[in-house]
């Protein structure tokens, strides 16, 4: 079996957490490179579906970084974002996986160290938790990821 | 007479009743509702029987007023409309008087998620001025709900209970008008311990002339000790005025303040126009009902013409 | 609109854990309206139940439809072609969505994915509350638009009892007393005299105690 190193979806509002991403990219600061970073207009367009379906798909860890409180370009996308995370963080206790392994995060646009930390954070606390027991290809013992 | 009984006969005499209230017990024994009795049969004009009061399952009130009047009182017999549909009550209540009950306390009845049963059915096919005026009908046309006609009708003296602390307060009044217009023959309060509120009230009942078509009973329970009190204070409908609870805080014989407060009450009760007799529920406490009834001056019971069969 | 809740997902992945093929149907109004068993849910249900399945070592072939209504046969049409496969379906409709599926394929097991709770509207954004419980005799002009069968803890027609206090019902502190409700509508109305009136005993004949009821238009009848 190969050495497993913690697959993780962060999904990112293009307004805040994105460009957060690029300014923590144009800073050269170091962060964790098992992070797929999905661009979304906004985090208001995250629901339950799309979460449960990356843990499905095999992630082990899946996160929704969006604006400050108060701050959503939207203005109240990343509250919807935060309900749904909570609900479906309740799901998976019933579905008998982590709650651990999905997250919500705000930070501002201008936060590229802060982008880089909650990737640093969030790759640790999955390496902990170890593979999902639904990571079929570290089950099967293939090559990953 | 509209029943015979010995409590018509006292209040129609123009004398102060005095009733008690004794729980039948969780269990399938006639005990101790028949020492209770035994105890204070001569200090009380009638007893209440309460029917699976708090929906707390109980030997059924039907039964329990027959060992009463076994053991030598005349019995009150609540009837809840939680737990039966009309066809049970209005059987329940020609079985009752079959037996020779004459007193019958119409309630709605506690929720039954209050009790030790709360995955029950609720019935609640009648309400409590619904039951009233059935008895009513039952007793002065003999006829059931349907309208179908009985042979020998129930005799019963029909009460009903009233809560001059509940709300909306402006309502209370027309209520009570409503179960007098039913038919209710006399009333027994909810414990009272605000006595200037339950005056108030009385004001109210007054202007509408209701004292004189309906005996009304101020209902008192005397509280042993200062967490009891304190307790009751958060029961919905209860008002209990802060000096009474301090009196009880401060008081060396908890007991004989609470007995103290309640023969208070009892006497400023009766100065109330039309306070026509006082219902002591003494919960869990029933052997302190001839002491009450001794210090507030109602002993001995008036005499009156045995109750006609 | 009906008003359901979905049931533990512990409760479902029992009913069907001997189904390997699954179609999971959702309903289009009252169910999507409280969130509980409309498109999105058919989608989430199906892929937590996936998830499970997985995490025992075993697969799960589901699909999800979500018709216009379950009530209305013309519309579970859509359904014929893709029960032909699956040992199982999953109603996410109300409690007749369910019978009425189970009626349309009697040799298929199945299975409600929701607990139907009650008539009721949205109160503000995911909270629905119950306000008629279907008794078959109407009588909300006589009380200011308020039911005292459903809206108060004992159905009393002539209240309120003796435990409605600061215009609460005396189970919960959270549940409005409805006769209060009842008198400050009608007292605003200046229709008090509709709650001094006596109410007579109600005709449950008209209610579910009268066995299962039917309607029927003639008219419509073609």
């Amino acid at each position: 079996m190969s050495e497993w190193t913690p697959k993780i979806v962060a999904f990112c509002c293009y307004y805040c957490a994105y460009s957060a991403a690029d300014l923590a990219g144009s800073m050269r600061l170091q962060y964790p490179p098992n992070i797929r970073v999905v661009e979304l207009p906004c985090t208001g367009k995250v629901d339950v579906g799309v979460l449960l379906a990356a843990l499905e798909a095999g992630a082990d860890g899946v996160y929704v970084a969006g604006c400050l409180e108060g701050d959503c370009h939207f203005l109240k996308g990343n509250f919807r974002a935060k309900q749904r995370v909570a609900y479906a963080k309740r799901l998976l206790e019933e579905i008998g996986l982590e709650p651990e392994r999905l997250e919500m995060y705000n930070l501002s646009g201008s936060m590229g160290p802060r982008f880089a930390e909650i990737a640093q954070e969030m790759t640790e606390r999955i390496t902990k938790l170890g593979p999902s027991p639904l990571n079929r290809q570290h089950r099967k013992g293939e090559v990953g990821p | 007479m509209k029943s015979g009984s010995k409590l018509e006969r006292v209040l129609a005499g123009g004398h102060f009743a005095v009733t008690a209230e004794v729980g039948p017990p969780k269990s399938a024994s006639s005990k101790g509702i028949v020492k209770h009795t035994e105890h204070m049969k001569d200090h009380v004009d009638a007893v209440n029987l309460t029917d699976n009061q708090t929906a707390i399952v109980r030997l059924s009130s039907v039964a329990a007023a027959v060992h009463v009047m076994r053991a030598g009182a005349e019995p009150v017999m609540q009837m809840t409309c939680r737990d039966r549909n009309r066809i049970a009550i209005q059987s329940d209540i020609l079985g009752a008087a079959s037996l020779g009950v004459r007193n019958i306390l119409c309630l709605t009845g506690d929720h039954q998620s209050f009790g030790n049963h709360p995955t029950a059915k609720n019935v609640f096919d009648l309400d409590s001025i619904q039951l009233i005026r059935a008895v009513k009908d039952m007793r002065d046309e003999k006829k059931f709900i349907c309208g179908e006609e009985m042979r020998v009708a129930p005799r019963m003296f029909i009460g009903a209970a009233a809560n001059p602390f509940g709300d909306p307060f402006e309502y209370r009044v027309m209520r009570l008008a409503k179960k007098v217009e039913a038919g209710a023959d006399f009333i027994q309060t909810q414990a009272i311990f605000d006595v200037e509120r339950f005056a108030k009230w009385m004001e109210a009942v007054r202007d509408m002339g209701l004292h004189e078509r309906v005996y009304i009973m101020g209902g008192v329970i005397p509280v042993k000790s200062y967490g009891a009190m304190r307790y009751m204070s958060t029961v919905p409908g209860m008002r209990i005025p802060k000096q009474l609870l301090d009196r009880m805080k401060a008081a060396e014989d908890p007991k004989e303040e609470g007995v103290k407060i309640c023969v208070e009450i009892i006497e400023q009760l009766r100065q109330i126009e039309g306070v026509k007799g006082v219902h002591i529920m003494a919960v869990y406490w029933e052997e302190i009902v001839p002491t009450i009834v001794e210090r507030a001056g109602l002993y001995p019971r008036p005499e009156v013409d045995d109750a006609v069969g | 609109m009906i008003v359901a809740e979905q049931k533990p997902l512990a409760e479902i992945a029992e009913m069907v854990k001997d189904a390997e093929r699954v179609l999971i149907v959702g309903c289009s109004e009252c169910v999507t309206v409280c969130q509980a068993g409309g498109e999105k849910q058919v989608g989430i249900l199906g892929t937590a139940l996936g998830m499970m399945r997985k995490k025992e070592g075993r697969e799960l072939q589901w699909e999800g439809v979500t018709p216009v209504r379950q009530c209305e046969p013309e519309y579970l049409e859509v359904l014929d072609k893709k029960v032909k496969d699956v040992d199982c379906v999953v109603s996410m409709g109300c409690g007749v969505g369910v019978q009425f599926i189970a009626e349309r394929y009697p040799g298929l097991w199945v299975v409600p994915a929701l607990n139907t709770k009650f008539g009721g509207g949205t109160v503000e954004a995911g909270v629905w509350e119950e306000r008629c419980g279907f008794c078959g005799e109407c009588i909300l002009h006589k009380t200011g638009g308020i039911c005292p069968i459903i809206r108060c803890s004992k159905s009393l027609l002539n209240g309120p009892c003796g435990g409605s206090q600061d215009g609460k019902c005396e189970i919960d502190s959270e549940v409005d007393c409805a006769w209060q409700l009842i008198y400050d509508r009608l007292k605003g109305l200046d229709r008090l005299e509709l709650m001094y009136a006596y109410t007579p005993p109600k005709d449950w004949s008209r209610a579910r105690d009268g066995g299962p009821r039917k309607v029927v238009k003639e008219e419509a009848r073609i």
